[in-house]
């Protein structure tokens, strides 16, 4: 339907929309996160649900204890070569269409203590990040600023065509493999399906 | 509350046969610690617990050290024969301190409200595994601390009811506190390197193969 048309018709009374359209409005605001912190950024992601913050506006205050009813996981805070296997646990316990707000340095990229001995150098070296929020720790804003941008990332999803989420394409991963313990190391240090050390460029000095 | 030669002076007298040896701090807390030998530690430690005087019945803090090897040199003046005339030479003697672990403990008294007396147990090597004695079965508060020292630093302590690793996994075989951890290579991605991790990041580009 062309946009004259619809607004013609919006003029006399008649609203008309795309299924898509009606069925992405009420997924990006009814996204309920994963009532989980591992860190400080945690605290942060706590004041956002209250009152000052009030995520409750987009939808989202209803934190769930169970990842089967959870549909966003907010990686709030560091994650240690010891936690991370349960974290990519929780994360395909999710049932699909789920998503994934790396929030603060920590979980982005190890942040302050990334030569840490037990620390993973980001929470995308082993799962699909949608949102990656900088910080130490962001502020409430900045999670609501992610918010919507997962809204609007939600909002512009279709069911068809190339550019269709992954839970849509059947030749898409359904899990993602959880590392093991190693002697020495998570095994393997990355998954390398959907990581890969970015180059890194560098000014000739 | 005494000083610490005050305590160690009762403590040969309690113990006649205990090593004990007094270390100096010259940093500016000037707080003098005690090394105890590993036959006496639990006992000496159930003395300052349960000693009228002392009461130290609060273990505030225990941690480890890893001690590398030291070598010293020390010059000194001998009297030589040097062609037929005697002269003064100086000459240097080189001798290294055998590396060792090393656990410290912090003791306060809650009940008589002073502290603190510091003990060190130090092991006979820097093997993995060294035992010490454990103080766990004295004041339960160091049950954790002593874990993650194990866990750290690889210190066996002898006596410890549950000792496990504390922060990292089962099965993990390496202390990464130890000065000899050898970290594994993921050095594959850092955009703002400095220092140490420049030197690191770009062992690892070196090293990697792009396609």
């Amino acid at each position: 339907m062309d946009e004259g048309l619809r607004n013609e018709l919006s003029k006399q009374g008649v609203f008309t929309t795309k299924l898509t359209d009606l069925y992405n409005w009420g997924r990006k605001n009814s996204v309920w996160p994963l009532q989980f912190g591992l860190a400080c950024c945690a605290i942060e992601m706590i004041a956002a649900s209250m009152a000052r913050y009030d995520l409750a506006r987009f939808g989202a205050e209803v934190f769930r204890p169970s990842p089967r009813q959870a549909d966003l996981m907010i990686v709030a805070g560091t994650v240690t070569k010891k936690m991370a296997p349960q974290v990519v646990r929780l994360y395909n316990q999710m049932p699909e269409p789920k998503y994934v707000i790396a929030m603060g340095a920590c979980a982005i990229s190890g942040g302050p203590f990334k030569q840490g001995y037990n620390v993973l150098k980001g929470v995308d070296r082993f799962i699909p990040v949608d949102i990656h929020i900088p910080g130490c720790p962001p502020r409430p804003e900045a999670l609501i600023h992610a918010f919507m941008l997962l809204q609007q990332k939600i909002a512009a999803q279709t069911f068809t065509g190339a550019g269709r989420p992954r839970f849509l394409d059947p030749a898409g991963p359904s899990e993602f493999p959880v590392p093991e313990f190693g002697a020495h190391d998570l095994v393997p240090p990355n998954n390398p399906a959907i990581w890969r050390a970015p180059k890194v460029q560098r000014a000739e000095s | 509350m005494e000083t610490l030669e005050q305590i160690q002076a009762r403590l040969t007298a309690e113990f006649p046969a205990a090593r004990l040896e007094r270390v100096a701090n010259e940093s500016a807390a000037g707080q003098p610690s005690l090394v105890v030998d590993h036959a006496h530690g639990q006992a000496i430690a159930r003395w300052l617990r349960d000693d009228p005087a002392l009461r130290l019945d609060y273990c505030s803090n225990v941690t480890g050290v890893d001690w590398l090897p030291l070598e010293t040199s020390t010059k000194t003046r001998v009297k030589k024969v040097v062609d037929g005339v005697e002269k003064e030479v100086e000459e240097t003697v080189k001798s290294v301190r055998p590396g060792y672990l090393e656990a410290v403990y912090h003791l306060y008294s809650m009940s008589l409200r002073h502290g603190p007396v510091i003990l060190r147990l130090r092991t006979a090597d820097r093997a993995v595994g060294a035992p010490v004695p454990s103080l766990t079965p004295v004041w339960r508060g160091a049950e954790f601390q002593e874990r993650e020292i194990y866990d750290l630093f690889g210190i066996v302590f002898e006596g410890h009811p549950d000792l496990r690793r504390l922060l990292m996994w089962e099965g993990y075989q390496d202390h990464p506190m130890r000065k000899d951890y050898a970290e594994p290579d993921d050095y594959e991605y850092e955009p703002t390197p400095h220092d140490e991790v420049l030197e690191k990041a770009g062992k690892h580009a070196a090293a990697e193969v792009r396609p």
